[in-house]
């Protein structure tokens, strides 16, 4: 099955946000401070304006009485939300902080007048993370957070004394780097007013497009209907693109306030202080066990680094980090308790596996020190501690989106077996002895994984014939370039006995589709597809009731058949679509006229998928580079609707974990600037840092019985376990040495500090020298 | 990220080229494969009045032997170096050197003698022409004029070449019989810039004993540092672990490097002297090679 998408895109045919022009259309480009804490004093734009070229520049003060950028709906709101402007106004809080827009006649003129703007900076002091944000006398950077805390989440199950009174007990420090989503296409919109109409149309809209439209109509007080939003191709999203950033405000307010076209597109040194950052958190975790490695308690406390403003995503990345920390394990005692903390760096939301990398890279981490200590195989502690099957559905203890953390269906122990099947992992243990001989320092790390997926509310789909006899799917799900059109098709053309490529897919045009919730939280597969099921199903009955009347037959007698309805056994009476789709108007008595049929199919409550991610690397413990040799994951997706679609997610989404556990780091200095403004800086892996063999299996053990296609969503997985796996295996393969992985990335500085920093007791001798010299 | 405005020029030969630096003197860049220069202009990090284009400036490129000595022109492509079986041959440590510079995609159009004038602190070919001890040609008003690698790499980013001068072509002494050579480098990822990196000569006499050693490491100061001391270690003796750990030991005592986001100064120095003795390894071995 070769996905829909295909053809275009790989033609250079796709049509993407910078790819928009329109006549008259004005380039915009974002003044954005150089200070990560300062006072604005003044604007001075004459000397922008004075130069040829120059349409108009943009402050706080043009837009007026502008709302804060609120909450994305179904986030729960913090205790002290501090939302950001579209503009800052007197205050700028991080480096990259929109304080104006330029409108020229090219993005050069634009950049160039950039620089002519004079802007009065009164430098204040400034709190360079999350930590020093909580020590006493650190700056406050809103008044409506004291003490820099926008929240603190707690969660408790259990009794609260077992950890006191496990037999054996460890704590231990994490941390996981700041890094984020980095989509291949940058963000961009492209804004047109007609003024006769008073429809603001807007291109370039992603993820979410139904819900900006509701924000944006707020901001700016502009009719809901009178915004047209078209979606076009979208280069990767990640979770990072399609939130309601600040100039998704600027944009079409200028567009409408100066009546021209104004284009806006991102380059990638804005796209890494501008987008959402991610990821960054501390934690201080403490597991009791007894003696044979089952775990009784884990307490975690944990700091997040949300940086210098609340955006569209709250608080929902620690809710997460707590909702999922224990993973697939039974674990009677647990609590956590989150501290949201605001800084002077870039904002934060969320990104492929939001709280699920950082939450595993820590459970996982410990599960190992675990068997470290007790001496114990860590495959064999992960097996007397899995949730077993019967025990679903297994309602873990905390919540997270308004919904208490009930996992549905899996089997923990069967993914993990099959993950170790695939690695072999006894030959590899003996790999690694015969390696380790040989003065090679080999490792092998396991992550275990339970995802979540599926996040409702609710998704709309909308099926027709038109009066040529095409079949159309219409879908409120937002396209990432995730291949969904491919599989609304599969799903509406298995229900209408029509091929995949007789469906047109339509989505992210607000014109054909009114509603619609969009493209994140893996919920593709499970809410998008189940609507378009439904509303396929209707515009079947549809179809059969129309032909039956015109073939004079029963409904029940009748069959679908490329594009024509025919009487069971006889192929001579049947009539095509077109004929269908022309006599439903008005159609039978009773009957909806026209064949269409729409679906808001409901998903209450997530699914959890779930898997294992298994690395076998090699470390040059003279230099500390880490080779990955091979890869496995295990993954089960209930019912995998298109099997090429769901290696690629994970896959894809594995190269995105190694640039989490080896390479991707956003750096601030200590002054507050961010020194990882380019991909020379910012290291993302390429085809060549992919493990040389990766082995990625798709299990379908446990379909979820909350929806119709039993599908869970398989965005993530292929991510969240991949810090986890690389750390510890790179912490198996330098045990040797004694030493003890809490960071990431693992870039070969660190893990030579590391090695030195190896307890002295278990100093090793020298390494041999490799037996073939030469580069690795 | 667009380049502040710039008035752009296309000579059609070496004199018009010079003419026109005369005129803009430090106002002017020269314009190469751009695979340095153009993303420094869009960050805005240079902004020159002019921009010279050599692209379309004959006899600057091609790869002669002359006695001795390989003459590379100034605007030979990367990917060329590294495709010609003649600097294989002749040159094996400038070949061996040549893939470990970015992507294919990059090599296509940069050339060596943009890479040599823009002397990146973490630059493999500013290692190699050191370590060669290689001779750079540089023209100007007045004529030609012969720099020799060790007076060339004055600085960060900064080279002999003056603000009115052309760099026409690098010279390489050709490898001699029964030499081995090597270069060995660490980078974040494939085709970065080098963390550190080693580019190390050795040649033996008949019966095995090193007669000649170089040794240049990048990635570790502003310009390449050559060991002359650590050379030392290893000649007049048969190449053995023990004279390569030796020589290693005083690399990493001589370097003096940096920290960055990337390494820190102490990895640095560290792994400089690991890859001296893994190079060194390396290049005796291919040496005793060449002498069977
Ligand atoms: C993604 C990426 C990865 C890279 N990785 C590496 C790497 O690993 N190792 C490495 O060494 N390099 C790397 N580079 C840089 C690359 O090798 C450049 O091509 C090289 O540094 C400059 O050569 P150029 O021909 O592109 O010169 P340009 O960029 O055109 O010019 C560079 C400078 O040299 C001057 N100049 C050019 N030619 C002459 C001349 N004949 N006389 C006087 N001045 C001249 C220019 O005025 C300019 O100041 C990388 C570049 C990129 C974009």
């Amino acid at each position: 099955m070769r996905r829909k998408e295909d053809p275009r895109l790989l033609t250079g045919r796709g049509k993407y946000a910078a790819d928009v022009r329109l006549p008259g259309m004005r380039h915009a480009a974002v003044l954005r401070s150089p200070y990560p804490h300062a006072r604005l004093r003044a604007i001075r734009r004459d000397g922008a304006l004075a130069m040829p070229g120059v349409f108009a520049v943009v402050t706080a003060a043009d837009l007026g009485d502008v709302a804060r950028i609120p909450l994305r709906m179904g986030q729960r709101s913090p205790a002290n939300p501090a939302l950001q402007p579209p503009l800052a106004r007197d205050r700028v809080r991080y480096v990259g902080e929109p304080i104006a827009v330029v409108l020229a006649d090219s993005r050069y003129l634009a950049e160039d007048a950039l620089e002519r703007l004079d802007v009065e900076y009164e430098a204040l002091p400034i709190v360079p993370d999350a930590l020093r944000a909580l020590e006493p006398g650190a700056a406050v950077l809103h008044d409506e957070a004291p003490g820099n805390i926008v929240d603190r989440l707690v969660t408790t199950t259990g009794d609260a004394a077992a950890l006191a009174a496990a037999p054996v007990r460890l704590a231990e420090r994490f941390t996981v780097q700041r890094h984020t989503g980095v989509p291949m296409e940058t963000r961009g919109l492209t804004a047109a007013y007609d003024a006769a109409t008073r429809v603001i149309t807007l291109w370039g809209v992603a993820k979410v497009p139904h819900f900006n439209r509701r924000v944006l109509a707020d901001l700016l007080g502009h009719p809901e209907h009178l915004i047209h939003f078209i979606e076009l191709e979208v280069g990767g999203g990640f979770g990072v693109r399609g939130e309601f950033y600040p100039e998704d405000f600027v944009v079409p307010w200028a567009a409408r306030r100066f009546g021209h076209p104004v284009q806006w597109v991102e380059d990638r040194r804005e796209h890494l202080m501008a987008t959402n950052h991610s990821r960054q958190q501390f934690h201080e975790v403490e597991i009791g066990v007894e003696r044979d490695g089952r775990i009784l308690a884990l307490r975690d406390r944990f700091v997040v680094d949300l940086g210098a403003y609340i955006r569209t995503h709250g608080v929902v990345v620690p809710e997460l980090t707590a909702a999922l920390m224990p993973g697939p394990y039974r674990i009677a005692s647990y609590s956590s308790e989150a501290l949201c903390v605001l800084s002077n760096k870039t904002p934060t939301g969320t990104y492929r596996g939001p709280g699920r990398y950082e939450c595993t890279f820590v459970r996982e981490r410990l599960v190992d020190l675990v068997a470290r200590e007790l001496g114990l195989d860590p495959a064999d502690v992960r097996r007397r501690n899995f949730i077993p099957p019967e025990a679903m559905p297994y309602d873990v203890g905390g919540g997270s989106l308004g919904q208490k953390t009930v996992y549905d269906v899996g089997d923990y122990r069967s993914a993990f077996e099959s993950a170790l099947d695939a690695l072999g992992y006894e030959a590899a243990r003996a790999e690694q002895t015969a390696a380790r001989a040989h003065g090679r320092h080999v490792g092998i790390g396991i992550g275990c994984v339970v995802e979540k997926a599926g996040l409702g509310p609710w998704e709309y789909a909308r099926a027709e014939v038109d009066a040529t006899g095409h079949v159309v799917l219409y879908s409120g799900v937002a396209s990432v370039g995730q291949g969904i059109e491919t599989t609304l098709a599969q799903v509406a053309a298995a229900e209408l006995g029509v091929s995949v490529d007789d469906i047109t897919v339509v989505h992210g045009d607000s014109a054909s589709v009114p509603y619609g919730v969009g493209g994140f939280a893996s919920r593709g597969a499970s809410v998008a597809l189940p609507a378009a099921l439904y509303a396929a199903r209707k515009l079947r009955d549809k179809i059969v009731r129309v032909a039956a009347m015109l073939l004079e037959a029963a409904p029940e007698d009748l069959v679908i058949d490329g594009r024509r309805v025919a009487v069971r056994g006889m192929p001579d009476r049947s009539v095509a679509f077109r004929d269908v789709a022309r006599a439903a108007i008005p159609g039978p008595p009773g009957m909806d006229p026209g064949l269409t049929a729409s679906h808001f199919f409901e998903a209450p409550k997530m699914t959890y998928p779930y898997g294992t991610h298994l690395a076998m690397v090699e470390v040059d413990a003279e230099t500390g580079q880490v080779k990955i040799l091979k890869y496995v994951i295990t993954y089960d997706v209930g019912k995998a609707i298109n099997p090429m679609i769901v290696d690629g997610q994970l896959v894809g989404a594995l190269a995105q974990g190694i640039g989490g556990a080896l390479y991707e780091e956003l750096v601030y200095d200590d002054a507050g600037q961010l020194l990882t403004t380019s991909f020379m800086d910012y290291l993302l892996p390429t085809a060549m840092e992919m493990p040389v063999t990766t082995v990625a299996r798709i299990l379908e053990e446990t379909p979820t019985p909350l929806n119709p296609l039993g599908a869970k969503g398989v965005g993530e997985g292929g991510s969240s376990g991949a810090g986890a796996a690389i750390a510890n295996a790179v912490a198996d393969a330098l045990a040797p040495f004694g030493v003890m992985v809490r960071s990431l990335p693992l870039s070969p500085d660190r893990v030579l500090a590391l090695i030195r920093m190896g307890g002295p007791e278990m100093a090793p001798h020298t390494p041999n020298a490799r037996s073939v010299p030469g580069n690795p | 990220m667009k380049p502040p405005p710039f008035e752009y020029f296309a000579p059609a030969s070496v004199k018009e080229t010079l003419d026109l630096l005369r005129e803009h003197g430090d106002q002017a860049k020269l314009l190469a494969g751009g695979q340095s220069l153009v993303p420094m202009l869009n960050f805005r990090l240079v902004r020159p009045g002019a921009l010279i284009d050599l692209n379309g400036v004959p006899g600057l490129d091609g790869i002669r032997e002359e006695p001795g000595m390989l003459r590379i022109g100034a605007m030979t492509r990367q990917r060329a170096v590294e495709r010609s079986a003649v600097v294989r041959e002749r040159c094996p440590l400038l070949a061996e050197a040549m893939p470990q510079i970015g992507h294919v995609q990059i090599r296509n159009r940069g050339t060596i003698g943009g890479s040599l004038v823009h002397a990146d602190p973490a630059a493999e070919l500013p290692a190699v022409v050191a370590a060669l001890g290689g001779e750079l040609i540089v023209r100007g008003a007045a004529g030609e004029r012969t720099i020799a690698a060790a007076d060339f790499f004055v600085g960060y980013l900064t080279t002999a070449v003056a603000a009115d001068e052309l760099l026409v072509a690098v010279r390489l002494p050709v490898a001699p019989p029964r030499a081995g050579h090597a270069f060995v480098e660490v980078s974040r990822r494939h085709g970065d810039f080098a963390l550190v990196g080693v580019a190390v000569t050795v040649t033996l006499d008949g019966s095995g004993v090193c007669t000649s050693a170089a040794i240049a490491v990048t990635g570790v100061g502003p310009a390449p540092v050559v060991a002359a001391d650590a050379v030392a270690a290893l000649v007049g003796q048969r190449p053995a672990t023990t004279a390569f750990e030796e020589a290693a030991r005083r690399v990493s005592a001589q370097l003096e490097p940096h920290s960055d986001l990337h390494a820190s100064a102490e990895y640095r120095k560290q792994v400089g002297g690991v890859l001296t003795r893994r190079a060194l390894a390396l290049a005796s071995e291919r040496a005793a090679g060449a002498s069977r």
